[in-house]
């Protein structure tokens, strides 16, 4: 009798501890949930008051009311040019080959190998090989150039990811009714598999291209400068040959560089200037990833074999 | 009735040679082709094969100036002093004592919330939880840096009144939520792995959810789990930007997460700000650091993939 009154006891207490877990659980979740909001709460209650218009149009200052992200978002933005048209045709070619044409053999494991260990590799790795290679054996300088190339070898192995997983999704079938057909394999390719997997391999490079944009580390190795008060040449010339690509080879600055800048210094009022660019990094990381999550569920939703 | 075209022998001659003349350019386009698409997937090879070319290369120059010995025994690192020491000690010590700190931060919770996504949560929770939390890696970490630095920090000198303004504690904690959604989702997809009915047979033991996930799930999953926590460890290291803004830049050869000091991270950065002339032997003791820090990840990815091989299920 006394044993199973025993019994019953563990099971009830049992059964406490995994009902207690479930809290346990989510306190957990809660912490991480819970960071994020206290993150943007904190920015926005520093940096809001900043977000003007002039903050947007103003060069860096040593004034700090006057100071606003001028360079800093016009670098972002061409470097994050040269970086997509680097990192997409390569990564996603890349992701044709290992899912299309890769025969199983020892080349194909040593790439696919490599693709797994190149994501544990830290970016400030990345950084450190573009300037030994960019900056100094192929002399492109300090420039928007090396910024984008660096950042495009960065952001490759997701690119590949993603477009091998968009592809993995097209079924079979597909193929074989396009071979049969008599379409080449290249045909059926490019004409196929590739357009079905968009989706997949545009939220790829969506995530990608956000986990690009907040990166600094890398660009601080390679000589991004934190002070610039003017703008890279204009791509678009009024003379022949009317496009110049003078802006490649121009020094720069990136928000994130921009916003290390201001939190590096003691005064109180350039850290509201970097919570309010931080701001404006976090809004525009959250929107790439919303847009990514909705392209994701709708795609995922339209298509039916 | 079909009538047959009546077509000139020397004109169908002639549209057969076009036709296999053309097959035989497109087999050529065709390869051509796929000889592109393999040059793309070997650039990756090529990241490999720079990073590592252009870090032995630097360092090698780096190791002309200084013995490996005084390099890695000496406890102090002032190469940007008039009397430079070069023992890359202090930068070691922080960097794994804000990972050390990140790590206690990571696993536990991480662990607990893939326990809690994959055997407790509903579906739709799952689904809704999962996205959020993964943000938390999307966030660009020189804005987790403010974040240590400015509100963090603050907080923790509340509660411990003798922390200086840069210390490696509240890094490494805020390093430790970001990683948390690598540890979480990682760690998820291995335990949601595990066959079902050996989660079945379990429960038909009269095991409850916790005692099978902790039992069964956790050691049928482990090789999965420790890939998650050494790609969370990958992370600590070589986070750069966090410690950069709230660790301080001071190297430090210490113990104390309390403490402020440089990790090998920060110290690329605070060289990389100041315009060092190329060759320099600042210039090269940044590879030598870079060097240490990948062979740091290495050395721990190859513990992680024993452990896994020495625990592996097969079921």
């Amino acid at each position: 009798m006394r044993q199973g009154m025993n019994l019953q006891g563990r099971i009830a207490r049992n059964k406490t501890v995994d009902r207690l877990f479930v809290l346990f659980g989510l306190l957990a979740t809660f912490v991480g949930l819970l960071t994020l909001a206290a993150l943007i709460a904190d920015l926005a209650i520093d940096g809001t008051t900043r977000l003007t218009w002039e903050f947007f149009t103003s060069f860096p200052s040593r004034f700090a009311s006057r100071a606003g992200i001028l360079s800093a978002w016009v670098g972002t933005i061409l470097v994050m040019i040269v970086t997509a048209f680097t990192a997409v045709p390569l990564g996603v070619a890349a992701g044709i080959y290992l899912e299309e044409y890769a025969p199983k053999n020892w080349l194909t494991a040593i790439i696919e190998i490599n693709i797994a260990n190149l994501a544990g590799v830290p970016s400030i790795v990345y950084g450190l090989m573009a300037l030994g290679l960019f900056v100094y054996q192929l002399r492109l300088g300090h420039s928007i150039l090396t910024a984008g190339l660096t950042l495009a070898l960065l952001i490759l192995p997701i690119v590949i990811v993603a477009t091998r997983e968009a592809i993995r999704a097209v079924p079979g079938t597909i193929r074989e009714a396009a071979l049969a057909l008599g379409a080449t394999k290249w045909q059926t390719v490019k004409d196929h598999v590739v357009p079905y997997s968009t989706g997949g391999i545009l939220t790829g490079v969506i995530i990608a291209l956000s986990r690009a944009i907040g990166e600094t580390a890398p660009l601080i190795t390679i000589g991004a400068l934190t002070f610039i008060a003017f703008l890279p040449g204009a791509p678009i010339k009024a003379e022949f040959p009317f496009i110049s690509l003078e802006w490649l080879m121009s020094p720069f600055t990136v928000m994130p560089i921009q916003m290390f800048n201001w939190i590096s210094r003691p005064q109180e009022e350039f850290h509201l200037n970097a919570a309010a660019t931080g701001l404006v990094l976090m809004f525009m990381t959250l929107m790439m990833n919303a847009v990514a999550i909705y392209l994701r569920y709708r795609f995922r939703k339209r298509i039916k074999w | 009735m079909a009538t047959v075209e009546q077509v000139h022998p020397e004109i169908l001659r002639s549209r057969i040679k076009t036709a296999t003349g053309s097959r035989s350019l497109q087999r050529a386009r065709e390869r051509v082709i796929e000889i592109l698409l393999l040059l793309a997937a070997l650039s990756s090879v090529a990241i490999t094969v720079g990073i590592v070319g252009v870090l032995v290369f630097e360092s090698l120059q780096f190791f002309k100036h200084v013995s490996i010995v005084e390099f890695l025994t000496d406890t102090q690192w002032t190469v940007l002093f008039a009397d430079p020491h070069y023992g890359i000690m202090p930068l070691v010590s922080g960097t794994l004592v804000t990972s050390v700190v990140a790590l206690l931060v990571s696993l536990p919770l991480g662990t607990v919330i893939a326990i809690y996504l994959s055997e407790y949560a509903g579906s739709r929770t799952r689904e809704i939880l999962k996205p959020i939390l993964e943000l938390l890696s999307a966030v660009p970490t020189v804005v987790f840096g403010y974040f240590a630095l400015l509100f963090l920090t603050p907080l923790l000198q509340r509660l411990l009144p003798s922390l200086p303004g840069f210390n490696m504690l509240s890094a490494g904690i805020v390093i430790g939520i970001m990683i948390i959604p690598y540890v979480s989702s990682l760690s998820e997809d291995a335990i949601r792995a595990v066959p079902v009915h050996i989660r079945e047979g379990s429960y038909a033991m009269g095991a409850t959810r916790l005692q099978t996930a902790l039992r069964v799930l956790f050691p049928a999953a482990f090789s999965g789990i420790a890939s998650a926590y050494v790609l969370g460890f990958s992370r600590a290291v070589g986070e750069t930007m966090i410690v950069a803004v709230a660790a301080g830049t001071q190297p430090n050869l210490t113990l104390n997460p309390m403490e402020g000091a440089a990790t090998i991270t920060a110290y690329i950065v605070q060289v990389s700000l100041g315009d060092l002339p190329h060759g320099s032997i600042a210039y090269q003791s940044i590879f030598a650091a870079g060097l240490t820090l990948m062979l740091m990840t290495l050395i721990f990815n190859i513990g992680g993939y024993l452990l896994r091989k020495r625990f592996r299920e097969i079921y």
